[in-house]
């Protein structure tokens, strides 16, 4: 028992903290220009297979470093080229395009991968195992996916507590319209922002892709979830977007890890469903099978209690 | 004098309600006369098929269009609809009750409503787009949900019934395709009925004013979360009568109905179509489903175009295809259309050559990439192509590029003739 | 004898921990003219939102015709007979003129959200539309959309908007601002005559269409009144002076 709390708390902070790379880019991107890039994971599955690409030619470490420069290049063009074309139509337009671009990204790799899975592998010098505890072997690479997380999120903090960009996009978190204000190149600081947002995805996407599965449907099933953290941290909150991310982290992490029906759930509260009831049989699924709509129930109750978010202060 | 301009507006507005009532007989016209058109297999099931999206489309747009509602999970609807439908039919199978088909729609629609009640009571309470964040993570609940309850949703290898096995009546057993046709038909031409008067109702218009402002709606007395929750519960009902349609058609739902591809393709039907006109959905059903069929068996990617599509759309002519035949309305009314004529073939030929070069292109890369199954031999509009020689991508590049660079010259002169057109035919309308 | 149309009581409000409005007391009598004045920043935006409902009061009560509305969300304040206009025109810019002021008139004719009479039949709703629209000078342009209007003409919309529904307490939030002299004269007119036999409470800049148009004025400085009574007294009042008018009223319009 001791041994899966410790295992699954460990895996539920990798997962959290993955979340949180791609979740902060997209929350500066809101915070900053107001739109809520749909196509954000599409970054993210972008970094996994220009990773896998770049990795089989100059091996990981180099992938690493150029995959998310790439990811990010390309996501300033987006923002240059695609999002600022339809400004002048609104906030709904440009969800709209972004939305068009996950639905093209998601096509396009489709089209150059396949719809299988591809083969990319954890690199032989990360392919051991870290320590043990109790029986379960923790592998280094999850260690190293974790530390990079972690050291990015420094890093992150430092820039936004420490630096005069940091103390701008600040402002510009908690007063949206102040950006314009700036006597900055709006323009350019918009297009800067998107590449780094972009970037900080296609991070993640690189050390999660051989540890998950590289797959064309990677940014469709994680996408969705990216949204749930962002509305349940609060739209625009960084703060809540980590607080988010690790509650989400966690809290399907160990749904995973539980074997209990809903029906033994129900049963230690007393209640007790008849089984020939027209619903029975979600008294027969585990905690285990549902944890892929946990945090869309997480989502639903969190409208209900506290509908502006864990952190958040705006209302729309 | 102001009796007469009311005599006046009286008597136009009952020359209007006259050219409606003709315009829905021309509609049931065409639906009764389409069949002798296209009478093969796959014509009667497109067309089938495009009348229940038509449906699906326009109930979509009440939230869009008419209430500036972003969701992206209208597909719960119309897929929960469609379910509700086969397990009806199958119990009313098993229990040998008097029930036609043809009301087995109004199932789907009971369903889509409640569910709308359910789900909308959650989702409307916010607009903009937390709304439509939230409608993605319910959508994306029940198609999760639905590939875990597997007495319910049958799985991956879904449910299936027999709309052959229920009441008949007037000797219509709907084992033919053109029996269920006219069984859509009918629907179609009702839901879209009653959904064009309710655009015309009080509603209809708070509606259109809380998309528009939905602070200023607030200060002149509308509960803009209510108008919210209205809108979608009728979308709701709609759709599910659209899905259980789709049961009838089909005799079987999948978890993947109440899934995000539904959800995302009537999003894309609807905007390309237009979302600021009643016919704009309906346009773009019809096309949609259109390609849908025809590109499918012509390319693997034909999806990859869909998107293309729809984000060229969002770019340039947000007001769908529909917007951009409402805005020749003047010009064509002053009879000055054939001005424009030439630079939009001289726009519209450049933009097929640089088209031609690019879906070339895609089309070789295709084949070159891992995802392709056929090799690299293949044919692009019935000629040929070996993908992995240089003759054909060289082809590609001499089409694509000068096509394109000419595209963006002749752009501003279209702006142009356009200005300079419009221009007059306003003008003439004032002398 | 009734009693106050619009009464407000000991109201404050707080941004954080920054008080704009620090305790005003004010009773608006029925059928009166009211004006607030007062320098920039002393919160006469600020008191119009919490009145109709936009923001919610930090604490003090607010009664519209005797009946307590503190705290209600705007739709609630409006149906209870409250209209206001907004000092930036806030209007339904795709919807063409007939129809704003149309919608506007809905709900307090008993239409509200009916889902089975089409509004083109409506023939009192459309008699009372053309009527506002004569009023306000606009039946001309009533197919346009509304954001094509010149800004003379979206401010008089805004003002149609707001009487439409037939709301006996009318809050108009500098319905001149931004205006020519001869727009402005046209406006007070306007203004006299859509809110005949109502009350009527408006934040003005322009002292010449204070003066004009209110039987009582009321004077808003960093949060409270520093007075409230006829415009010759208020004139008069030598604490006004100081703290606000200065000469300006020294020679009025």
């Amino acid at each position: 028992m001791l041994e899966l709390i410790i295992v699954s708390t460990l895996n539920g902070v990798l997962y959290g903290m993955l979340l949180f790379l791609m979740a902060s880019g997209l929350t500066l991107i809101f915070s900053m220009m107001g739109v809520l890039n749909f196509a954000h994971a599409s970054f993210y599955m972008l970094g996994a297979f220009f990773g896998y690409q770049l990795s089989r030619v100059l091996g990981f470490w180099p992938a690493l470093l150029i995959a998310p420069v790439l990811v990010g290049a390309l996501g300033a063009l987006v923002e240059r080229y695609g999002l600022r074309t339809v400004h002048r139509h609104g906030h709904v337009a440009e969800l709209l395009f972004t939305f068009g671009l996950a639905f093209v990204v998601e096509e396009v790799v489709q089209m150059l991968w396949g719809r299988l899975p591809v083969d990319y592998r954890v690199p032989p010098s990360l392919d051991f195992t870290a320590f043990t505890i109790f029986s379960t072997n923790y592998p280094a690479y999850k260690l190293f996916e974790l530390l990079t997380a972690i050291a990015i999120f420094a890093v992150l903090l430092l820039v936004l507590t420490r630096t005069r960009a940091g103390l701008i996009i600040q402002a510009a978190l908690t007063h949206p319209d102040m950006v314009a204000m700036l006597g900055h190149n709006v323009p350019r600081v918009f297009m800067l922002a998107f590449g780094v947002g972009t970037g900080l995805a296609a991070v993640a996407g690189v050390i999660a892709g051989p540890a998950l599965v590289t797959q064309s449907n990677m940014a469709g099933l994680l996408g969705p979830i990216l949204f749930v953290v962002v509305v349940v941290g609060g739209l625009g909150s960084l703060a809540g977007a980590f607080a988010a991310s690790l509650l989400i982290g966690l809290v399907q992490t160990f749904a995973v890890a539980m074997n209990v029906s809903i029906g033994d759930l129900l049963a230690v509260f007393g209640a007790h469903l008849a089984p020939d009831a027209f619903f029975a049989e979600i008294t027969q699924v585990t905690v285990a099978q549902i944890a892929p709509i946990v945090p869309y129930l997480l989502l639903v109750l969190i409208l209900i209690f506290r509908p502006r978010g864990l952190f958040g202060t705006r209302e729309t | 004098m102001s009796a007469a301009v009311q005599s006046g507006v009286r008597r136009t507005a009952r020359g209007r309600g006259w050219a409606r009532t003709g315009l829905w007989l021309a509609v049931a016209a065409v639906f009764l006369l389409l069949p002798h058109l296209f009478a093969s297999g796959t014509g009667l099931t497109t067309m089938s098929l495009m009348a229940i999206m038509i449906i699906f489309a326009l109930s979509y747009n009440m939230l869009l269009g008419q209430t500036g509602m972003l969701s992206f999970g209208h597909a719960v609807y119309y897929g929960l609809g469609g379910f509700l439908v086969v397990h009806a039919m199958n119990a009313i199978i098993g229990a040998h009750l008097p029930v036609p088909l043809v009301l087995l729609p109004l199932v789907g629609g009971a369903a889509g409503l409640f569910f709308g009640i359910i789900f909308g009571s959650v989702s409307t309470r916010r607009g903009g787009t937390a709304f439509a964040m939230i409608s993605l993570g319910l959508g994306e609940l029940v198609g999760a949900s639905a590939l875990i309850l597997r007495d319910f949703f049958g799985g991956e290898d879904g449910i299936t019934t027999n709309r052959t096995k229920l009441l008949h009546v007037a000797g219509l057993n709907f084992g033919p395709q053109l029996q269920v046709y006219y069984l859509i038909a009918g629907w179609c031409l009702l839901c879209m009925m009653a959904m064009y008067a309710l655009t015309r109702t009080p509603f209809g218009r708070i509606c259109n004013a809380v998309r528009d402002n939905p602070e200023r709606a607030a200060f002149i007395g509308y509960n803009t979360q209510s108008v919210r929750f209205i809108a979608f519960c009728l979308a709701g009902l709609f759709a599910g009568i659209a899905g259980g349609l789709t049961a009838i058609n089909f005799e079987i739902m999948n978890a993947a109905n109440v899934g995000a591809a539904p959800s995302g393709i009537v999003l894309l039907m609807t905007y390309i179509g237009g979302v600021g006109n009643f016919a704009g959905p309906v346009i773009g059903a019809i096309l949609i489903t259109f390609l849908q069929v025809m590109l499918s068996d012509a390319t693997e990617i034909w999806q990859l175009y869909l998107g293309l599509l729809f984000i060229v759309m969002v770019s340039f002519a947000p007001g769908g295809i529909a917007g951009l035949i409402a805005m020749h309305a003047p010009v064509w009314r002053a009879r000055l259309l054939h001005r424009l004529a030439p630079a939009y073939a001289l726009a519209l030929l450049l933009g097929l050559v640089t088209f031609a070069g690019a879906a070339l292109a895609l089309e070789m890369a295709y084949r070159l990439s891992a995802g392709s199954e056929g090799g690299t031999a293949f044919r692009f509009l019935h000629v040929p192509v070996e993908a992995a020689s240089a003759a054909p991508w060289s082809l590609a590049v001499l089409l694509a590029v000068p096509g394109f660079i000419g595209f963006r010259r002749v752009l501003p002169i279209v702006g142009n003739v356009w200005a300079t057109t419009l221009a007059e035919a306003r003008q003439g309308r004032g002398r | 004898m009734t009693g106050p149309a619009l009464e407000l009581e000991a109201l404050h409000k707080n941004f954080g921990r920054v008080p704009i409005i620090r305790g005003v007391d004010l009773a608006i009598a029925a059928g009166e003219r009211h004006a607030v004045i007062g320098p920039n920043g002393a919160g006469k935006s600020t008191l119009f939102h919490l009145i109709s409902g936009r923001l919610v009061p930090s604490s003090g009560r607010i009664r519209l015709n005797g009946a307590d509305i503190t705290g209600h969300a705007p739709y609630e304040i409006n149906r209870r007979g409250l209209a206001r206009s907004f000092q930036v025109t806030n209007i339904f810019p795709r919807l063409s003129v007939f129809e704003n002021v149309r919608c506007a008139a809905m709900w307090s004719m008993g239409y509200r959200t009916s889902l089975w009479r089409a509004v083109e039949g409506l023939a009192d709703l459309t008699a009372r539309t053309e009527h506002v629209l004569e009023q306000i000078n606009l039946i001309d342009r009533r197919d346009l959309p509304a954001g094509v209007l010149t800004y003379a003409e979206q401010r008089a919309l805004e003002i149609g908007i707001t009487i439409v529904g037939g709301g006996d307490v009318i809050l108009l939030d500098e319905p001149t601002a931004g205006m020519s002299r001869s727009e402005t004269e046209h406006a007070v007119a306007l203004i006299r005559k859509v809110t005949e036999g109502r009350t009527l409470v408006m934040v003005e800049h322009d002292m010449g269409v204070v003066f004009d148009l209110a039987d009582r004025i009321s004077v808003l400085v960093y949060g409270q009144i520093i007075a409230s009574d006829t415009p010759e007294r208020v004139r008069a009042n030598p604490a006004v002076q100081e703290a606000y008018l200065g000469t300006a009223v020294a020679t009025p319009a």
